[in-house]
């Protein structure tokens, strides 16, 4: 372990790695609350329309992809609270324009073609620059920040949006909110585990740590730490036999998941059988 | 007298099928009121329009005066939706649950407080859910999520209690604790407005009813007596039991 932080691209892959474990689930929490679980993908794809766009105006990709997802992300909520078009359809949608736009683009940039997507789809943490690293981290903190600073007023909001209204809460302000939360966190995890799976990250530690706890609190912090367990132990996985990163983090995180599931049935059923008179 | 809602005219449509047509009221403070009528009458729709919840399509609500959207004093107001939607199954306690309808009450950087604390712990001992308050919700039955969700309302300490059939699903035992908690908060001049099929344990202290049919107010006034009433000619009240009887109630309303 000591021996990976003698590079310096793994040092800095690590420090991204648990930035995004840490951000990805907290906010998956909510996602996943809410029903959304493919929130985080409809706004990956569009983001790869972001990252080409970057190349093609000789922007950091990374910047370019935070305005194009929020935009997206913007669009989701929207479309979803006029609830004219099914939420799925409009993501749908978003999937579709996200992909063809990244690739209509891409091959308009000077020098581009899908290859140059490929470490974004996929992800490529050993590429993390310095630059990179500083844009995942304010992000980072800033998506923590608003979980911690809003997490009170959106577990009202994701329990029922009508309560949460009748409570005199800014309804269609939090729903932004965590739209581009989401956003970020997508694009803060896009160079680890790739716009392909970034949803994985937000979604997979919470699945996991659901079938282990009682409460909502402890559902985010366990799978916060689940998420810091897979995307740590993934990247180091990865560098020692020499596999795709974003897929080790991925494969170590469903594992638990299957862990988790056997667990908590027998967890279930000693509980059953101890309340049992 | 304050009055806590006013709708004059309201009409609501949803998916351009009018279900309010016309509804004139005026609820004051300190009263106890049930919203009664068949199903698709209009009663939920009608207290959701009062909060402001859905919009009107004409005429006016007033909540404490001003209109729902320039409302700012949520905290008088504790609304208990029909059932609790537990979103994407990610699990909360009970306590977690009824600790969130305190959120009208806390400031955004101050941690939860011991005023915040000492009310849910109320609020649970009243709905006896003290032993419950660390279980996830959903390991709960529909009559015990129900309690949950009368727990959230209590714990906001709201001057208006604004119910959707909390005694849906509820067991007996349960009702009549729910119908202690009532009167004795009717008692101490909150005002209560409860959406409801049947009156049951909670006849007593009712002051008022309002019976809705096809989204319209067909009575209000005096609760409707529930032995004997239908046969009374002339009177509005719709008191549905069941399909079979509903229908013969129809035809004695229509």
């Amino acid at each position: 372990m000591i021996e990976l932080l003698t590079f310096d691209f793994m040092r800095r892959a690590l420090i991204a790695a648990v930035l995004v474990g840490l951000a990805a689930p907290a906010v998956g929490t909510f996602i996943v609350q809410r029903r959304l679980a493919l929130l985080g993908d409809g706004v990956g794809h569009v983001a790869l329309t972001g990252v080409a766009l970057g190349f093609l105006t000789g922007t950091a990709p990374v910047l370019t992809a935070v305005v194009v997802s929020v935009l997206g992300a913007v669009a989701i909520e929207l479309v979803r609270s006029r609830g004219r078009t099914g939420g799925d359809v409009a993501l749908a949608l978003l999937f579709y324009g996200g992909i063809a736009g990244g690739v209509l683009l891409i091959g308009l940039a000077p020098g581009g073609s899908n290859a140059t997507l490929t470490s974004y789809l996929f992800g490529s943490i050993s590429s993390v620059t310095e630059l990179d690293l500083w844009v995942i981290g304010i992000m980072a903190v800033a998506v923590l920040a608003v979980v911690a600073l809003f997490g009170r007023e959106l577990f009202v909001l994701c329990q029922d949006e009508e309560v949460a209204k009748a409570s005199g809460l800014p309804v269609r302000f939090l729903s932004l909110l965590i739209a581009v939360t989401a956003a970020l966190t997508v694009v803060i995890a896009m160079r680890v585990v790739g716009l392909l799976l970034v949803s994985a990250l937000m979604v997979v530690p919470v699945a996991t740590s659901q079938q282990l706890t009682k409460g909502f609190r402890a559902t985010m912090l366990l799978s916060m730490a689940i998420g810091v367990a897979a995307t740590v132990g993934g990247l180091t996985s990865a560098f020692y036999a020499d596999v795709a990163p974003g897929a080790a983090i991925v494969l170590i995180a469903l594992a638990g998941f299957g862990a988790a599931l056997a667990l908590g049935r027998f967890v279930r059923r000693s509980r059953t059988q101890e309340s049992a008179p | 007298m304050t009055f806590v809602f006013q709708m004059t005219g309201g009409r609501v449509t949803l998916d351009r099928r009018p279900v309010l047509r016309g509804v004139d009221l005026t609820i004051a403070e300190g009263e106890a009121v049930a919203i009664l009528g068949p199903n698709g009458s209009g009663k939920s729709t009608l207290v959701r329009a009062l909060l402001g919840l859905v919009p009107l399509s004409g005429g006016t609500t007033l909540l404490y005066g001003v209109p729902p959207a320039r409302f700012r004093d949520w905290k008088r107001i504790g609304y208990v939706p029909q059932r609790l939607t537990a979103g994407g199954g990610v699990p909360a306690t009970v306590r977690e649950v009824v600790l969130s309808g305190r959120i009208a009450r806390q400031r955004r950087w101050r941690r939860t407080s011991p005023e915040d604390k000492a009310a849910v712990a109320d609020a649970l001992a009243a709905m006896n859910l003290t032993d419950r308050a660390n279980d996830p919700v959903h390991a709960l039955s529909g009559g015990q999520q129900q309690r949950v969700l009368i727990a959230r309302a209590l714990a906001g300490q709201p001057d208006v209690f604004v119910m959707d059939e909390p005694t849906a699903g509820v067991d007996a035992a349960s009702q009549r604790a729910l119908a202690d908690i009532l009167t004795t908060l009717v008692a101490k001049g909150r005002t209560v407005v409860l959406v409801m099929h049947e009156l049951g344990p909670l006849e007593p202290l009712i002051s008022r009813a309002i019976v809705l049919r096809d989204g319209v107010v067909v009575h209000d006034g005096e609760p409707p007596q529930a032995v004997g009433v239908h046969a009374r000619p002339g009177h509005d009240h719709v008191h549905p039991h069941g399909p079979v009887e509903r229908d013969e109630l129809l035809r004695w309303t229509s």
